[in-house]
């Protein structure tokens, strides 16, 4: 019984850790889509930023300069993204394609010219990542039944850009729902027009959404590859981005709603890994990779209407042309 | 003066200008890396080109991205972005896999590839449709369902190979070899068959498929009246259900068409080259038919030379590995990515410019026009 | 025809309070305003009339700094200003109720106010302090809305006083309205005159921009006329009659006399009986639908926009099903359980030009020889069974058409979207009046469409009930309805609330069966 707790406890843990960049992710698509442009790119995002974040970590050693250099990588994208799809009209799919596979090519060439390692960035020293901070008493709690174990397991233990991650949400709620501008990023992404003639510029606006959402997806990127990872592997996001963007749908574009969708893909994804090879009466082994597809799958059933209705911001997709 | 470009110029200069800028990027990311783009790119034209036998597989890469170029430009020209060629193709092969697995041991292998053709169009054009059942009846949005049925379609694959489809004694997931004879012609032996010698490379009768696939979707959209009506259905839905057809059964049908083009991909790998079913297969070239639709402009006569260098770009992007330290295929990701951004996200951008230049080309020639109208008055 | 210059001087030595000169914007070939010269004495209620396309809107927006001129320059108050964007123009005063409106449907009314003027970087604070001066305004001009109502679910009228209000909420001193009475019932057209005339006392100064000369001689004090991009005459108003504004705005004498004449009436060939339309259980679109029309006989259906009309227009072109009822076009019926697709209703006879003309009519990226068989594709079919399309006599086809028809220019191989609206239409017509049908649907026939256009269009309907065409004509435009139908059908809330013959029609009445009142 107490094994059994153990397991369902560091399963918590692990979906947390797990869910982290999901968290972030789904945050800075919440604010670019609220503004009313999609970002697919994410995962490109995330990918360029967790590149960095290893490279300045293994040059210079110190995380924070690389947290700090991968978010402003992640940001330049955003700008590219943005002058695709707010100042040239582009299509904003397309120029989110584009940056994804930008991404995955970029990584791993220059990656080749600086290490070559195969696209591989060195193994990271602890030093040169961000540690797991452990909060005070969490060794001494950890005997105290129930509330100690998860004191001391889930609640301690993580690096700083877990909490962050956490602190993100509610500052984007705050910022959306509290604030001057999140009433003006809400309204550009309804109606860009309204914006216009209230005499606030829409580009201006979507620039900035789209450089907080390049912000956030930089710290994801980080947190892969320096914090929770120890080093850049090639396509090390594998499909986080699109998760994220999942979570996001799911949450109806709302931050508290898009963190629950967060921790439930990550809670499946860390559940999936403790059942790898478990076997299952008459089904032998325990089928992990249908369980690792249920975010896609949940989105395609949700986006259908068949559990609630998904309704995206009205303007999203569509870039603003003053008429003539 | 600005002046709108006529179509020529709209369809010939402007995607060359667009490639040029990826091409420009592309070489300056070289040159900092600190190698030489020219050197880089007089590789790239030897492998893809001048190597005995690199026509070949230059070939063999254009036939997967007529397939997936020709599956994105369909659904374009009804507005549909189908980003699921790659989840489509490899529904396909499972396809091929399931009757050739099963009927090779009875039938005679022409009939079974026979069989097979079809079916990989049918189970890609399963895949399209679903996502476009999704969009057209429950209102959920093509790009995300498509993106999703990616990811579903690649668990599957690891789910099957891995599993009841993985042949027996074996620990990499993939199937087993199909039965002698299963395979399509390659060309080089159709080649020497005929007198003609020809180096070996995978390029198989694929190719020719992908070509009459290329003829058929212009007869498609350009000739018949189901053309016209998808390409309406892209403009206007409302001018269709006006002109009294029902845009949801159009977008069905269009997604059938796009998914079984790129199931067809299949056909090339599966079928011409592996002759099993593995993990992979499509590679990427699912995605890269956007870049190569993009550049086409939607029209398969583009498409055609799109694909041709793509071919090139993946055939010559191989060599890369064998001459330099520093770059490698990768190299031809990361062009692929900024083709994409130029010729699709940022395609307009050059257009102001373009007209700006246009207008004064224009407005010279008008002038001498009238002098010399003056003068004969 | 007396052309005045500008006011010259301004009233008690007040400062005008606009005062535009030589302004010009030009859209790549089109000159939308050619050296305009405007002044609007403070306090006043001044209106500016023109055709489609004749260049108000492009000037008021420009005075709203929402484009920028190519030269000119504009004074508001006898302070000479440029203006490069809306926050300035709001900054100046000037306020502006766009024909389509800016308001962000999901939002309250009261978030849609404060938009863009919040004061505060925190929303509640803004809220709060937007709450206390919003009462003490709406009581001030009776302009009663509820603040945390949802925009979205506001009838138009409604919306259209939020509009307002965000305006007065940003100090306006001068208030454009961009045709504003579209929408609006003649009831709720004379309250917002009422409102306005408020505002006026208040010292506001209003740009009233329409097409309606009715409006120009009910509400204003000065009236503006613009036509072709140019400013063609000021007067002020009780010194004109709409006979000559009318003459302004075209160019030459136009008749303002009905183009109607009684008709020989013959057989009964549409007829619509109970017919229903529910969306849910709670709300009916349309309701006890019956009337007949006749082989030679127009009947015009009035109402304002959105009373179920469209919906109507759209069951009998087959387009969507009715929930209950029963039509029929000569001996061949329709009803829920046997609804017909709009092919079938046009292998009847039956011809349909859509209200939409941009979204329905024609597809705008298309050429013309495209649209020339929109919905008559397998009469240019290459053979094979349907399957194919002969681009050959797809381009015949509409050659024929255009020259049946006077579209211009006459290239069947041109993008439908480079034609003038009443060329579009006019191709639209020529289309769906090719197989000469017994019975015609049509919506709105010259919605963007020039005078000359309209002219000709009339006249074709005329010419074609003459030869005993049945035509049902649906329009916002109650002159238009007016003049051409021999039996008028007005239309409230999905019901229809009366039938008037042509000889006993007049506004009134009519307007009072458009507002519901029986």
């Amino acid at each position: 019984m107490a094994e059994l707790w153990l397991q369902f406890v560091l399963t918590i843990d692990a979906t947390l850790r797990v869910a982290t960049p999901l968290i972030l992710c789904a945050m800075a698509g919440i604010f670019s889509e609220r503004s009313g442009i999609i970002d697919i790119s994410l995962e490109g995002k995330m990918l360029l930023s967790a590149f960095t974040a290893a490279s300045v970590a293994a040059l210079y050693g110190s995380p924070f300069l690389a947290l700090g250099c991968a978010v402003i990588v992640s940001m330049l994208f955003s700008l590219l993204h943005g002058f695709a799809c707010i100042t040239h009209r582009g299509n904003q799919v397309i120029s989110g394609l584009a940056i994804n596979i930008l991404a995955s090519g970029l990584t791993v060439t220059v990656g080749i010219a600086i290490f070559a390692q195969g696209g591989q960035t060195p193994f990271l020293m602890s030093e040169q990542r961000f540690s797991a901070i452990t909060l005070p008493f969490a060794e001494t709690a950890r005997h105290i039944p129930v509330f100690g174990t998860i004191y001391a397991e889930v609640i301690s233990g993580h690096n700083l850009l877990v909490w962050i991650a956490l602190l993100s949400v509610f500052i984007t709620g705050y910022v959306l729902f509290r604030t001057t501008f999140g009433l003006r990023l809400r309204a550009v992404g309804e109606k860009p027009e309204a914006v216009d003639t209230a005499g606030i510029s829409v580009t201006l606006m979507r620039y900035q959404a789209v450089l907080i959402a390049g912000f956030l997806c930089g710290i994801a990127g980080a947190y892969l590859s320096i914090a929770h990872g120890a080093g850049f592997v090639r396509e090390m996001t594998a499909g986080k981005g699109y998760i994220a963007l999942a979570a996001m749908i799911f949450g109806h574009w709302r931050p508290v709603p898009a963190l629950l969708a967060c921790l439930m893909f990550g809670f499946l994804e860390a559940i999936a890994a403790r059942l790898q090879g478990v076997e299952v009466p008459f089904l032998g082994p325990m089928p992990t990779d249908l369980i690792l597809v249920l975010p896609y799958v949940l989105t395609v059933i949700l986006l259908a209407g068949f559990i609630g209705r998904a309704v995206p911001p009205r303007s999203i997709g569509q870039p603003y042309i003053k008429e003539r | 003066m600005r002046k709108p470009l006529p179509a020529w110029v709209d369809i010939s200069i402007m995607p060359l200008i667009n490639i040029a800028a990826a091409f420009v990027v592309a070489g300056i990311i070289i040159a900092l890396i600190g190698e030489n783009p020219f050197t880089a790119l007089a590789v790239m034209i030897k492998g893809a080109f001048v190597y005995k036998g690199a026509l070949g597989y230059t070939l063999y890469y254009t036939t997967n991205f007529i397939f997936t170029g020709l599956a994105v430009a369909v659904a374009f020209h009804a507005m549909l972005f189908n980003i699921g060629g790659e989840g489509q193709a490899m529904i396909g092969g499972l396809g091929i896999g399931f009757i050739v697995l099963s009927l090779d041991p009875i039938l005679p292998p022409l009939l079974v590839i026979l069989l097979a053709i079809p079916v990989a169009a049918i189970f890609g054009a399963i895949w399209g449709v679903i996502p476009g059942w999704l969009q057209a009846r429950r209102g959920s949005h093509i790009v995300i369902t498509t993106i999703m049925f990616n990811f579903i379609a690649s668990s599957i694959m690891v789910w099957l190979l891995a599993g009841m489809l993985m042949a027996p004694g074996q620990m990499s997931p993939e199937t087993r070899h199909f039965a002698d004879g299963v395979s399509l012609m390659q060309i080089h032996h159709i080649g020497n068959a005929l007198g003609w010698p020809m180096a070996r490379s995978p390029l198989n009768l694929s190719f020719v498929i992908a070509l009459i696939a290329a003829v058929a979707v212009w007869v498609l959209i350009w000739r018949t009246r189901l053309g016209y009506i998808i390409r309406a259905t892209g403009h206007s839905e409302k001018a269709v259900i006006y002109a009294g057809h029902d845009p949801a059964r159009i977008i069905m049908i269009v997604m059938a068409i796009s998914g079984g083009l790129a199931g067809l991909m299949a056909l090339n790998e599966i079928l011409g080259v592996q002759e099993r079913v593995i993990l992979n297969f499509t590679s990427g070239y699912g995605f890269t038919g956007i870049a190569v639709a993009l550049m086409g402009r939607n029209h398969p006569f583009g498409i055609v030379l799109a694909s041709l260098l793509f071919g090139a770009l993946y055939q010559g992007g191989a060599e890369l590995d064998f001459e330099f330290q520093t770059i490698t295929r990768e190299m031809v990701l990361m062009i692929q990515g900024l083709i994409i951004l130029f010729s699709g996200a940022l395609a307009l951008m050059f257009v102001p410019a373009a007209e700006r230049i246009y207008g004064k080309l224009a407005s010279a020639d008008r002038s001498s026009d009238t002098r010399k109208g003056e003068q004969n008055g | 025809m007396t052309v005045s210059s500008p006011l010259a001087k301004s009233r008690a030595d007040l400062p005008f309070a606009v005062s535009m000169s030589g302004i010009c914007k030009r859209f790549g070939a089109v000159t939308a305003n050619d050296h305009i010269d405007l002044n609007v004495l403070s306090g006043d209620i001044h209106g500016i009339v023109g055709e489609n396309g004749a260049g108000k809107s492009t000037l008021v927006s420009i005075l709203y700094g929402f484009y920028t001129a190519d030269s000119g320059t504009t004074e508001i108050a006898g302070i000479s200003y440029t203006h490069n964007t809306p926050a300035d123009s709001i900054a100046a005063g000037i306020g502006m109720v766009h024909q389509h409106f800016m308001l962000v449907p999901n939002f309250t009314v009261l978030e849609n106010i404060i938009l863009g003027y919040e004061g505060y970087k925190q929303l509640s604070k803004s809220m709060d302090q937007a709450r206390h001066m919003l009462s003490s305004m709406s009581q001030q001009y009776g302009l009663d809305v509820d603040l945390d109502a949802q925009v979205g679910d506001l009838p138009v009228s409604l919306q259209q006083r939020v509009e307002i209000l965000k305006a007065l909420y940003r100090d306006a001193r001068i208030l454009i309205l961009d045709e504003p009475t579209g929408v609006l019932t003649p009831q709720e057209t004379n309250q917002l005159f009422d409102i306005l005339r408020a505002l006026k006392k208040q010292g506001v100064t209003i740009l009233l921009i329409t097409h309606k000369l009715r409006e120009i001689m009910a509400a204003t004090d000065h009236v503006s006329v613009m036509r072709g991009g140019r400013m063609i005459a000021h007067l002020q108003t009780t010194d004109t009659t709409p006979d000559q504004l009318a003459e302004l705005m075209v160019g030459r004498p136009v008749q303002v006399k009905k183009q109607w004449h009684k008709a020989n009436k013959g057989a009964a060939i549409v007829s619509v009986k109970d017919v229903q339309l529910t969306r849910s259980k709670t709300q009916n679109l349309l309701s006890d639908i019956t009337f007949t029309v006749h082989a030679g006989e127009i009947l015009g259906i009035a109402g304002v926009a959105g009373n179920g009309q469209s919906e109507l227009l759209n069951i009998l072109a087959g387009i969507i099903a009715p929930t209950a009822g029963h039509i029929s076009y000569h001996d061949h019926h329709i009803d829920a359980g046997n609804p017909a697709d709009p092919q079938k209703i046009k292998s009847l006879g039956v011809a349909h030009v859509p209200e939409d003309r941009h979204a329905s009519g024609i597809v705008l990226p298309f050429t013309a020889a495209e649209n020339a068989a929109l919905g008559y594709e397998k009469e240019v079919s290459g053979g094979y069974g349907h399957a194919f399309l002969s681009p050959q006599s797809l381009r015949a086809r509409c050659a024929k058409l255009m020259q049946r028809f006077d579209v211009r220019p006459a290239d069947p191989n041109l993008k439908s979207s480079l034609f003038s609206g009443g060329n579009q239409q006019k191709l639209v017509l020529a289309r769906e009046m090719s197989d000469t049908p017994s019975v015609l649907l049509i919506g709105q026939p010259t919605r963007g469409v020039d005078i000359g256009a309209i002219e000709f269009i009339h006249q074709q309907l005329i010419d074609m009930r003459d030869k005993g065409c049945a035509i049902i004509l649906v329009s916002v435009e109650l002159d238009e309805i007016m003049s051409l139908s021999d039996r008028i059908m007005v239309m409230n809330n999905g019901r229809i609330m009366g039938l008037v013959e042509q000889a006993t029609a007049n506004v009134k009445d009519i307007g009072l069966l458009m507002a519901g009142v029986q």
